[in-house]
């Protein structure tokens, strides 16, 4: 393996703490700079919607966001049936530290909904299919996070909260969904692939920065929580005593 | 060009488009403390335990 990259190397932990150490300042500080360049497009620079006046500006949060909170468990799920199938700690790792992070996306996609449903809607909330799944997406995530937490032994705690994330995948292609197979109050998709973009081209690309940002956030969150967690999970291995000596 | 006060009205949705931003920003900014602080106390000199893994 002396010619390729060996990415197994970084199955284990020793390895991807360092590894995680060194890539999460880049992706934050990345992070940071879309979220800059994100906020001046969209609260700066795109102009007011014909229909919907200031209000539309809560979508360069509330899409991203929304976005976000199913890609995360997607990977979550993703990971929980590398760490079912391969038993390996470091996949089931990686879901504990990305739980948080979609736990608290839903929660923005949530509150900025119901703040942006108000003006035009006319109500905070609805029982409709989108907004109902998107609640059990946040039940999903604060379930996962609360077996894990409720077993003492953390590869049991990770066989239960892998097999948990993997039922509860079913709920985002209904979020996703939602909108076209019932009839919602809340709007179809916002961008389409196969379709021409519904949106004027800053407003579009203002929401696609901020989408950016979001997953660079995700990432630098991820990575730093998952130092926490071979921390926390691996304090006995001798590698993690040199840490503070080296 | 756009005064501060009418960039704070946003045309009378103040309320919803500061209210999403400012939850989103309070939301984000208590994840980055809190998992900051975690990786502090996690490491071996928050933990007190240096002593004993090298010993």
């Amino acid at each position: 393996m002396a010619s390729t990259l060996n990415w197994f190397k970084y199955a284990s932990p020793a390895s991807f703490y360092s590894l995680a150490r060194k890539l999460a300042p880049w992706f934050a500080a990345f992070a940071a700079l879309c979220a800059v360049i994100g906020l001046s497009l969209g609260l700066v620079l795109a102009p007011t919607d014909a229909q919907q006046g200031e209000a539309y500006r809560i979508i360069f949060i509330h899409v991203p966001a929304a976005w976000m909170s199913m890609f995360i468990y997607l990977v979550l799920a993703f990971w929980s049936a590398v760490s079912l199938v391969f038993n390996t700690r470091l996949s089931a790792m990686m879901g504990q530290a990305l739980a948080p992070t979609g736990a608290l996306f839903t929660l923005i996609a949530l509150w900025t909904g119901a703040l942006w449903g108000k003006p035009t809607w006319g109500t905070y909330w609805a029982w409709d299919a989108r907004m109902t799944s998107e609640l059990i997406l946040l039940f999903l995530y604060l379930g996962y996070m609360a077996l894990r937490n409720a077993i003492d032994d953390p590869r049991r705690a990770d066989r239960a909260s892998a097999l948990l994330a993997l039922v509860g995948a079913v709920n985002v292609p209904i979020i996703y969904f939602s909108v076209t197979w019932w009839n919602t109050l809340h709007q179809g998709a916002s961008v389409s692939l196969t379709a021409a973009p519904r949106m004027a081209w800053i407003m579009l690309s203002g929401m696609l920065v901020m989408a950016l940002a979001a997953w660079l956030y995700t990432i630098a969150m991820s990575l730093i929580r998952i130092q926490a967690i071979i921390l926390e999970r691996e304090y006995r291995a001798t590698w993690i005593g040199q840490l503070e000596l080296a | 060009m756009m005064s501060p006060g009418d960039f704070l009205a946003m045309g009378g949705y103040g309320f919803y488009v500061w209210g999403s931003y400012l939850a989103a920003a309070v939301l984000l900014g208590i994840e980055i403390v809190a998992v900051l602080a975690r990786r502090k106390a996690a490491r071996p000199a928050a933990r007190g335990e240096i002593a004993e893994n090298t010993a």
